[in-house]
């Protein structure tokens, strides 16, 4: 992850669906345009959805890591919609 | 000002939509709404604008519950009978969502108490039954530059448009004046369908969120009617702005708020 200038983290392992991306979701609204967020979240149904969502929203995916215990640490660059 | 876990969590299905997200349930939290009547259109706008988070409501209705409310004003319950409006509806939502402050006000609005009323909200809500009140909300909320929704009910039939100042006509640019006395039933004596209130108030509500995150077309300019008999909702366009309109025209007669005599009526009332 050291290539990456990371702004802020979330964990998102402590909650389910939908809450997951709404709490990542609101991580990157606290950020400004162009800082990088590392969400932590559980394999399987999160990380299947999560990544998806948060593209919809705009932002821009840089990396998808296996951390090789269950979850993945997605890197995320906040991209302003408006 | 961050929201906390437990807010994240119940407000989650706002938060996930993109016109809406963290932004815009903050501008919900910190937004103050007055919902003038607590009864057929009141009851479900308040709850609506509670679950929503509006982090500050104010209400405003005299009466006490009677039992003949209970068939459409669902802030209510049986044994609230009795019970101040207000205090019975700010208990319900103090019971809904503990984010809301309750600021009730156990009064008629008239021409001495209404511009002080409306002067720390950020939007108004007309859930009153008579056209007195009615036109006095209006040129309230004119003279105070306040937006306001506007809504009435009747039988199988229900009205609203929203007025946002330099936005479009106010109510009294479509309405002109209260009429005759006698000349228009009241609900008392015309009957409500009960879910009437819960479809008008509903979409006054609507109308409130869309106001305060600042998202979508808001009824400006338009009267929106429903016939659930013929299940019919017709838009009607409404002149842009009223030169000879006697409060927000160009030559305005109306400088405060003035009180017409009242009529009493027990439901909500509009011509039909």
């Amino acid at each position: 992850m050291a290539e990456y200038n990371i702004t802020d983290t979330v964990d998102i392992t402590d909650v389910v669906c939908p809450v997951t991306f709404v709490k990542a979701k609101v991580a990157l609204e606290e950020l400004d345009e162009g800082e990088i967020l590392s969400i932590r979240m559980n394999d399987g149904e999160p990380v299947r959805n999560v990544p998806r969502s948060i593209k919809e929203e705009g932002h821009q995916i840089l990396k998808l890591i296996d951390n090789q215990d269950g979850t993945y640490n997605l890197i995320v660059r906040k991209t302003e919609e408006e | 000002m961050a929201l906390s876990n437990e807010q994240i969590e119940r407000y989650s299905r706002h938060i996930i939509l993109k016109e809406v997200g963290a932004k815009g349930q903050k501008k919900l939290l910190n937004a103050k709404v007055l919902i003038i009547g607590a009864g057929g259109l009141g009851a479900p706008a308040a709850m609506y604008l509670a679950a929503a988070g509006v982090g500050t409501i104010g209400i405003v209705d005299a009466d006490e519950v009677d039992l003949s409310n209970l068939q459409r004003q669902i802030i209510h319950s049986t044994q609230d009978v009795g019970k101040a409006k207000v205090q019975s509806a700010k208990e319900t939502i103090n019971a809904l969502n503990p984010d809301v402050t309750v600021h009730t006000y156990r009064e008629f609005v008239d021409s001495s108490n209404i511009m002080e009323l409306i002067e720390p909200y950020d939007f108004i809500i007309d859930g009153t039954d008579n056209f007195p009140a009615k036109f006095l909300i209006n040129d309230a909320c004119v003279l105070a530059k306040k937006p306001f929704s506007h809504a009435g009910i009747i039988r199988f039939q229900g009205q609203l448009m929203t007025y946002v100042p330099g936005q479009g006509p106010c109510y009294r640019c479509v309405f002109e004046n209260p009429p005759p006395k006698d000349s228009v039933p009241t609900c008392k004596q015309a009957g409500v369908i009960g879910a009437m209130g819960g479809v008008i108030g509903s979409l006054q509500a609507m109308e409130a969120i869309k106001y305060l995150i600042g998202k979508g077309e808001l009824l400006t300019g338009s009267l929106l009617t429903y016939d659930a008999l013929t299940m019919t909702f017709r838009k009607i366009k409404l002149p842009k702005h009223v030169a000879n309109c006697a409060v927000c025209g160009d030559h305005p007669t109306i400088l405060e708020p003035i009180d017409y005599e009242q009529a009493e009526c027990d439901g909500l009332c509009l011509t039909d």
